[in-house]
């Protein structure tokens, strides 16, 4: 199964960038040691971090769920997949991480550093907190250290930092039960950051919680996001959270899940509450819940 | 017991055990029944007394058994179910045979085991073949359900098999394994007590079934009670035991310990 050739109506192009110019990137879902091995640091940082072609997933039942989907996001970009249930999003977000594999088409990732495999460089943060239950919260945020066999001290100090981040250092020694839904969440995010990921990976990370615990966690998501500089493709269905984070709005068809639109979100930085109550910010939400519309009709006469 | 009503379920079955036990002293004194009808509760715990260099030789016999085949059983079961976590061709052909065992009746298969085993093998087989079902079973429900979102966290970070089975499985696993380990404790103990009645015909046995069978043909009434009611005892403290375990390991994080301690 090579690259579909994306239809001409979603044909865009979105980075000043051309192929040629993705050094040391490669295809996720086929990584060959040879083509690991042979990786070239990437040093060009506007080169894109995340680069699709023709993706598409048809499940086995026939049932074409996404695509065909081309997508590039910058470095350092935060980008937010809008769109209503079922219609890809995070089938894209999954494929993305190497999670599940495209019936057709391309994922690639850019690449730096010494790593050896490209999944160490990415973090991802569920719709649930997916924490271990049997695991306190330092070790919950060990995990993905464990995993790739790093030195103790050195987990240590970067489960710490992780923590920090998120404002539950005093908390590492609670188990996730004892926690509420926003702090099991932050503990979710705390685990992704603990890799120092080049991209960030969110799949409707906030939809359960209550809507205060919500802005506040948009709050902190944003203001990780501008320290840390990561990549964050965002997945979600809520108008009014993608516009409030997102430098660019990805508004979805209904199934099988396309590109319907796309919004760059502008506004003076650094966003806060004031940007929620701003009339740009309203405006930009109305255009946003225009585009959004078609998808939702599509679905509703399915 | 911290409230009256915590106190009135303690008391309640306590209650109801000394007033059946007051009744069955009362008949059996009012209608003069003898003992190798009936004995009444004073004579079986006299009985007690009086034979357990005799009994307390036999529950040892009976004990190390059931010990041995839930052992058995619990490595077996867990062992098993691993290898049929790890290959599925290995499940798709050794499960139905796992089932043909756990259905077909131990005490129709006890005499076939002591005729080609070893007496105290074939109690201990026996043993084994009771109580490994539902560690098999419960273990394998345990390690496939397995959050799906956590075992793509593993994934993405490169998890070896390994890492995957010892980190992710088996703690999700364990409350499943502990619920198995918990019915296979009670059934070892029936286990030995089918296998050493099939063999107590074949002379050797020594356990506290043995007692009973053998109290039996000599009608020795109130020795069968005294018997039986250790043989009860075993069975209730094997439980206690594991469910206390089992509380233990699963206090820390796992629903079903929770409504215990908060």
């Amino acid at each position: 199964m090579g690259p579909v050739p994306p239809h001409p109506r979603f044909q865009r192009d979105l980075s000043p960038v051309g192929r040629g110019a993705l050094r040391g990137t490669i295809a996720l879902g086929k990584i060959q040691p040879s083509m690991v091995e042979s990786i070239v640091p990437e040093t060009d940082a506007s080169s894109p971090a995340v680069r699709l072609r023709g993706v598409t997933k048809t499940y086995d039942s026939g049932v074409m769920a996404l695509g065909p989907l081309d997508l590039d996001v910058k470095r350092g970009e935060f980008v937010s997949l809008l769109g209503p249930s079922g219609c890809g999003k995070s089938t894209a977000l999954r494929i993305i991480a190497g999670l599940a594999a495209p019936s057709t088409g391309t994922v690639e990732l850019a690449h730096h550093g010494t790593e050896r495999r490209g999944s160490h460089r990415i973090g991802f943060v569920f719709q649930e907190p997916t924490l271990m239950p049997w695991a306190t919260v330092r070790d919950n945020v060990r995990l993905p250290l464990k995993l790739a066999r790093a030195p103790v001290a050195d987990a240590d100090m970067r489960i710490d930092a992780a923590l920090d981040q998120v404002g539950l250092a005093e908390f590492a020694g609670a188990y996730p039960r004892e926690l509420s839904g926003g702090m099991k969440m932050r503990v979710s995010l705390a685990r992704a950051l603990v890799t120092d990921p080049d991209i960030l990976l969110m799949d409707e990370p906030f939809a359960a919680l209550d809507e205060i615990t919500r802005f506040r966690l948009n709050n902190d998501l944003l203001s990780l996001w501008r320290d840390l500089h990561k990549t964050v493709i965002f997945v979600t269905h809520s108008v009014f959270e993608s516009v409030y984070l997102s430098e660019r709005v990805i508004v979805m068809t209904a199934r099988p899940g396309r590109i319907g639109a796309e919004f760059r979100i502008t506004s003076a930085e650094p966003r806060g509450e004031e940007f929620r109550t701003s009339a740009e910010y309203a405006a930009f939400c109305r255009e946003v819940s225009h585009a959004l519309a078609p998808s939702y009709a599509g679905q509703a006469g399915a | 017991m911290k409230s009256p009503q915590d106190l009135i379920r303690f008391l309640l079955p306590v209650a109801v055990f000394a007033a059946g036990l007051v009744l069955w002293e009362a008949i059996v004194r009012a209608y003069g029944i003898q003992p190798y009808v009936l004995p009444s509760p004073l004579l079986v715990l006299k009985t007690l007394v009086a034979d357990w260099p005799i009994l307390s030789q036999s529950l040892g016999v009976t004990l190390l058994t059931t010990l041995e085949g839930f052992v058995a059983a619990a490595i077996g079961g867990v062992v098993l179910a691993l290898l049929f976590n790890q290959s599925k061709w290995l499940e798709y052909s050794l499960f139905p045979y796992a089932v043909v065992l756990q259905v077909t009746p131990v005490i129709a298969i006890a005499p076939l085991l002591l005729i080609y085993l070893q007496q105290q093998t074939a109690v201990i087989v026996c043993a084994w073949i009771v109580a490994f079902f539902p560690v098999l079973s419960n273990t394998t429900l345990g390690l496939s359900s397995v959050d799906r979102n956590l075992a793509g966290l593993f994934q993405l970070y490169g998890a070896s098999r390994l890492q995957t089975l010892l980190f992710l499985k088996l703690p999700a696993a364990l409350p499943y394994i502990l619920g198995g380990l918990r019915i296979a404790g009670g059934l070892s103990l029936i286990g030995a007590v089918v296998a050493e009645i099939a063999a107590g015909s074949a002379g050797a046995g020594l356990g506290l079934a043995f007692r009973i069978a053998e109290s039996g043909y000599r009608l020795n009434i109130p020795r069968m009670f005294a018997a039986l009611l250790l043989l009860s005892l075993a069975g209730i403290v094997i439980y206690g035991v594991l469910a206390l375990v089992s509380h233990l390991l699963l206090r820390r994080w796992h629903e079903s310990a929770l409504g215990k301690e908060s």
